[in-house]
């Protein structure tokens, strides 16, 4: 039986860290405010290997990238994950190209960790799942975890990785506490989802905060006698596509929630991947439920409307479960985004 | 400069270095006027190259830029593989990946290099904290090129803050070669702008004449001491010009030719050839001998170059992920 402890998401990254800088001297974390917050590491590791930065992403990113070159394993946290703009350079053109440029004479094993998503109406500039860009970047590695296990698994994971590696924290699932092991060996390899609930009539997928809207929506659907399998992706790049094949050649209907918006998004990937891969076993189209093509709001109400609701996960299963190849209808159309629901559901902030 | 003709080697050499830099990149130019991927040279910047490099040992680093024909050459790359690079063949130094642009070495320590103006700035602090933390050889050094146009970038002063305040030993080397792409410099900037940002960021600068390569030579070989004594930081200002157009082919339309002119007059190798004949170092048939040794390393290089193989297409994929 695996040893486990009850903690945050937030302490089990903190957690990661520690073991990782413990494991690896050449591990050091940057950040805007790192050796302010985390004094328990300045006091195990000294100021050079925990070191607070200017307000400033581009050097931040940039100094990791050199670094990395150099044979040290940077961590960098960049707040939230739309300062990422002012890093996109390091980030995009050094880190994800200059390894193939060079021909494989440099490895660029960073990390960089952003927040982001809905639930603390900090806005557009503070609050925008950008994750997709990175994806559609070469040379990186994305990962946007749900569960506190997979903060501590897969944030070890991507420093022990030789590549850069994007680690997108979901500011809502934060404070959410879960069994982590205790194991300092526990990991969660990239690339690798995992299955959260079996099942046989439509294949769930999601990441982040969405795949608590996916189980609520499989214990709703459940009550109608309809068997929703929920599948987390956990790394989006590399991206598990067997687990959703499979999954989706068991069940014959897919539908994808994110609250990124839906343009040339992760759920658009799947969708393609389905077409492609997985044709014959599709018993309906494929529905994408996703945040809008609009910057987050900060008011509780529009913030919360564009977020993928339960409901509108049980809707769209509901329709699929109905779909007659006799006669089709457009369903992607009649399902707007968010929920029809009135209440937020996904936290009480206030 | 050393005047006594026993120690007349430094000199000498780096007149050789830069005629090599000058005959390499003439050729890639040739080489682009048949169709080969365009470059952005560095012709009428060679002093500083050669001048800067010259004063480095094999414990520090490069990093550099789109115009690295010069730190390449003067650290002693193998124009064979750089001309394989060129053409996009497998005996580059990056395997054709690269192409003239973003070539590293990494076993001469030129270890990265972007041509995204100011990348350079961005990736060469970690370059230089890896140093500082053990990862380099011990008292080595980090020498990072950019030109004016880089200074203009927010970037500049992210990385010269940082090395000023975390203490990386680093040579900030501008080459103020006048041009930003196609734009003169002072429609962009303060004449003296670069130096006096440089010293309110609180690092000692030097600015000296770029096209001059024992001034140069002479500048950065005293930074660099001063820098391995202190573990801190210095800036070099080396005035120079870009003799060509920004990229390769560009009739240079927008340049005023009287200012070229000047600049044509002042340019490097000639300065360096007139002072060693006048210095008795070298004679006529010497100079000449010394240019047909350089053009001949040149015309063996491009012909290794053309002889290598393409890179296999199914290699296409390699190198993208560790």
């Amino acid at each position: 039986m695996t040893k486990t402890t009850r903690m945050n998401a937030e302490q089990a990254m903190h957690l990661a860290l520690r073991e990782e800088m413990q494991r690896d001297a050449d591990v050091l974390l940057m950040g805007e405010g790192v050796a302010t917050k985390q004094r328990d590491l300045v006091a195990a590791f000294g100021t050079d290997r925990v070191r607070n930065t200017p307000l400033a992403e581009a050097i931040i990113a940039g100094t990791a990238v050199g670094a990395a070159a150099s044979g040290l394993r940077p961590v960098i946290d960049l707040l939230f994950a739309p300062f990422m703009a002012y890093a996109m350079d390091a980030l995009v053109n050094s880190a994800g190209k200059l390894r193939y440029l060079s021909g494989g004479q440099f490895e660029f094993p960073l990390v960089a960790i952003g927040m982001t998503g809905t639930g603390w109406c900090v806005g557009a500039q503070h609050n925008h799942n950008l994750e997709a860009m990175f994806v559609h970047t070469p040379g990186l590695k994305v990962v946007m975890p749900a569960e506190p296990a997979d903060f501590k698994g897969l944030l070890k994971a991507a420093i022990r990785d030789d590549n850069p590696v994007l680690f997108f924290a979901d500011l809502a699932l934060l404070h959410q506490e879960g069994e982590v092991p205790d194991a300092d060996d526990f990991i969660v390899p990239l690339g690798k989802a995992a299955l959260r609930r079996p099942g046989d009539d439509v294949t769930l997928v999601s990441y982040a905060k969405t795949v608590g809207v996916c189980l609520e929506a499989a214990r709703q659907l459940e009550d109608q006698g309809i068997s929703a399998e929920v599948i987390d992706l956990r790394s989006l790049k590399p991206l598990d596509e067997d687990a959703v094949l499979r999954s989706v050649r068991k069940t014959g209907r897919l539908v994808i929630v994110h609250e990124a918006s839906g343009l040339c998004g992760i759920a658009a990937e799947l969708a393609a991947l389905a077409a492609t891969k997985a044709f014959a076993a599709l018993r309906a189209p494929v529905v994408r439920l996703t945040g809008p093509d609009a910057p987050m709001a900060s008011s509780w109400v529009l913030e919360q409307t564009a977020v993928p609701k339960p409901e509108a996960v049980t809707d769209a299963v509901l329709e699929l479960i109905a779909y007659d190849h006799s006669t089709p209808t457009w369903l992607g159309e009649a399902l707007p985004a968010g929920s029809r629901s009135e209440e937020p559901v996904l936290m009480k902030a206030y | 400069m050393d005047q006594d003709p026993i120690n007349a080697a430094g000199p000498l050499r780096r007149l050789e270095t830069m005629l090599l830099i000058r005959a390499y990149e003439d050729q890639l130019v040739e080489l682009q006027r048949n169709g080969a991927p365009g470059t952005c040279t560095s012709v009428g910047q060679e002093a500083c190259a050669v001048g800067v490099v010259e004063a480095l040992d094999a414990r520090d680093r490069i990093v550099s830029n789109h115009r690295s024909a010069g730190h390449l050459i003067a650290r002693g790359a193998d124009p064979h593989r750089l001309m394989a690079e060129v053409l996009g063949r497998v005996d580059g130094y990056c395997g054709g990946r690269s192409g003239s642009l973003h070539i590293s070495a990494r076993e001469l320590g030129v270890v990265l290099t972007s041509t995204i103006v100011g990348g350079e700035l961005s990736l060469a602090p970690g370059v230089a904290l890896a140093q500082k933390m053990g990862k380099g050889e011990p008292g080595g050094i980090v020498a990072v090129f950019f030109g004016d146009g880089a200074a203009c970038e927010g970037i500049f002063h992210e990385a010269l803050n940082l090395a000023v305040h975390w203490q990386l030993p680093m040579l900030f080397v501008c080459e103020n070669n006048q041009w930003q792409a196609f734009v003169h410099r002072l429609e962009t900037m303060a004449d003296t702008a670069i130096a006096e940002w440089a010293r309110g960021h609180g690092l000692p600068v030097a600015t000296v004449d770029g096209n001059d390569v024992e001034a140069v030579h002479d500048a950065a070989a005293a930074a660099v001491a001063s820098i391995r004594a202190t573990g801190r930081p210095q800036f070099l200002e080396l005035s120079t010009y870009r003799q060509r157009g920004h990229f390769e082919p560009d009739d240079q339309a927008y340049v005023d030719p009287a200012e070229l002119q000047v600049w044509l007059t002042r340019d490097p190798i000639r300065r360096q050839h007139e002072r060693l004949l006048e210095l008795g170092h070298i004679d006529a048939a010497g100079l000449a001998a010394m240019a047909r040794r350089t053009r001949t390393r040149i015309e063996t290089a491009l012909a290794f170059a053309q002889a290598s193989a393409w890179p296999a297409p199914d290699s296409l994929l390699e190198h993208v992920y560790a």
